[in-house]
């Protein structure tokens, strides 16, 4: 009886896991498809014709590369920056005893509990008061504040995992602090690091509501322009464009699961 | 080895071992946090207290803002605003709820069931974040208007008469009434969800649920007793990292919602950007911050989890 029970539960939950799974993934298949499509109007909402225009001509509406080009500038900056900051911070917290620490927590885990148009509205008057421009620099000081706090999250949980001794070995065969934390410490965190830093990009980039309120008429990035059209009239380029950040995104994350799980068959 | 582990901090293992002296243990963790957190103060603590002071100015764009501790803005602001700011906390708190009904068999798969699927499936989790939300939502466009399959299922199905009845739709189209809203808000933020909730039943020992089975505890018995107190910290994070970007999200209610469905971010963006009522946006941001702040405060008393990091 209890087994008929647990295999119903069990079937019940992969059912019920699946469906969910297609919620999450239905809007990025319907992209996918109306990437291709040759729409009727302004707006891409309805599939009227298959077509490869968007793809063979990608930049084929004004402004759309220049806002892509300015978006992965900001989040490859921002990702950077955030990273080596947010990398020091979750050593400082994983790897040291020091007074403060509750503080330090409460200050890293603010910016994740406040919301976006709360950030992005109070640095608009701190730009306003201190008669600093908003505009790319603005977004990139923005950015690198909300995403200090993800890659400390993601650091954090790598270094907390690792093994002690190791560092001590190292330390025993003569390695001062600074040569094990390069040749140890920070080699076993990578895999922690590469999250957090990929994590930073995709916020970065995909950031609207924080981004809007620090930009100037210039400065328009991805997330900004998809925001105009939508109002204006959807070009089918900026399906074309979600379609292939989903591809290489993928590709990235995946490559990485692979090199993750051969490193793991090498050390068992 | 020996001499060196004799003087080992516990909880320090970095920089015992060798000949580190207290003085390096001592400045090593500051500086390493100096650089951000100093970004944080500057760029994240300071522009609350200037939104704070730009709340009680008066003036206007073109001839400057001057500071009169004008604390009526706020009573002002309330009056006018309230309605959208219990809409939007309607709104997240319903969001919320769904998100853990739909993320918590997803996230338990995962977790206990998955096997050597377990990554592949993690990653189809996060990849929705790889394509902008803004044209996911956009997508969401296409799946609830009323030529497409969805909306005629629902119809027949007569989930459209339900949802009107419960005042989530007001005709028996889906697209631009509040269930869109709810929907889309859910959708966005569901893989916030998932993920700590991940993380904590990744831990759940299966041989506990085993145990429960062999004390002849029902599979309900053991889910309650055994399963979800230890999900919890995954249940109270998860909760959180949805409901709060959800209320102060607007573009989910401009982009899928009417005219009725306008949320209380929605009113500081335009009130900052369109309006430039500087004053009266800077007050319904500083009320939405401590509305927020309070919530959370009360919700991780209650919930009792002080660790959330």
């Amino acid at each position: 009886m209890n087994g008929i029970m647990n295999w119903i539960r069990r079937h019940l939950v992969a059912f019920a896991a699946l469906v969910v799974l297609a919620y999450l993934l239905v809007p990025n298949v319907i992209v996918a498809v109306f990437s291709f499509n040759d729409p009727e109007g302004k707006f891409n909402y309805n599939f009227n014709r298959f077509s490869t225009d968007g793809w063979t001509n990608p930049c084929g509406t004004a402004g759309i590369c220049d806002a892509v080009g300015l978006s992965l500038r900001i989040g490859l900056t921002a990702s950077l920056v955030a990273t080596i900051l947010g990398t020091m911070i979750a050593f400082a917290l994983g790897r040291y005893r020091f007074r403060g620490r509750s503080g330090t927590n409460l200050l890293i885990f603010m910016p994740m509990a406040t919301p976006e148009v709360v950030m992005g509205s109070s640095l608009l008057t701190l730009f306003l008061m201190m008669g600093l421009p908003t505009g790319p620099l603005a977004i990139l000081i923005a950015h690198i504040m909300f995403c200090i706090s993800f890659v400390v999250v993601a650091v954090k949980a790598r270094v907390a995992t690792l093994d002690p001794k190791l560092e001590e070995a190292a330390a025993d065969l003569g390695a001062t602090p600074f040569q094990t934390f390069l040749r140890v410490t920070l080699p076993l965190s990578a895999p922690g690091i590469a999250a957090g830093a990929l994590l930073a990009f995709s916020l970065s980039f995909d950031d609207y509501i924080i981004t809007n309120f620090n930009a100037s008429p210039s400065s328009i990035t991805f997330p900004m322009y998809v925001w105009g059209a939508s109002a204006r009239g959807v070009p089918v380029q900026v399906y074309v464009i979600g379609t292939v950040m989903f591809l290489i995104a993928l590709t990235v994350v995946m490559v990485g699961q692979l090199i993750s799980n051969r490193r793991n068959r090498q050390v068992a | 080895m020996s001499e060196a582990t004799a003087t080992r901090v516990p909880a320090s293992p970095l920089g015992t071992g060798t000949a580190a002296t207290p003085a390096r243990r001592n400045w090593v963790p500051y500086a390493l946090l100096l650089p951000g957190l100093l970004w944080l103060t500057v760029f994240f603590v300071l522009p609350m207290i200037t939104l704070g002071s730009q709340s009680l100015q008066e003036g206007n764009v073109d001839e400057g803002f001057v500071f009169t501790g004008n604390v009526g803005i706020y009573a002002d602001a309330f009056s006018r605003y309230w309605p959208h700011m219990v809409r939007s906390l309607s709104y997240a708190g319903l969001a919320t709820v769904l998100a853990l009904l739909l993320g918590y068999p997803l996230a338990y798969f995962i977790a206990q069931k998955a096997g050597r699927w377990k990554n592949v499936v993690l990653v189809l989790v996060i990849a929705p974040f790889f394509t902008s939300f803004l044209i996911r939502t956009l997508a969401w466009k296409t799946i609830l208007s009323d030529n497409w399959v969805v909306t005629q299922w629902a119809q027949q199905l007569g989930i459209t008469d339900v949802l009107q009845a419960v005042g989530l739709t007001s005709t028996d189209s889906l697209l631009f009434s509040p269930f869109a809203v709810v929907m889309g808000l859910t959708y966005n933020f569901l893989p916030f969800m998932i993920l700590p909730l991940y993380a904590s039943l990744e831990r759940l020992d299966p041989r506990l649920l085993e145990a429960a089975g062999d004390l002849y505890a029902t599979p309900i018995q053991a889910f309650r007793r055994v399963t979800w107190p230890l999900s919890l910290p995954g249940v109270v994070a998860g909760t959180l990292l949805t409901f709060i970007p959800a209320s102060g999200d607007f573009i989910n209610a401009r982009l899928l919602g009417n005219t009725q469905t306008t949320m209380i971010g929605s009113v500081i963006d335009s009130q900052f950007l369109r309006v430039l009522d500087y004053p009266l946006a800077a007050a319904l941001s500083f009320v939405l911050l401590v509305v927020i702040v309070t919530l959370v405060a009360l919700y991780v008393r209650k919930a009792g989890t002080e660790e959330l990091l």
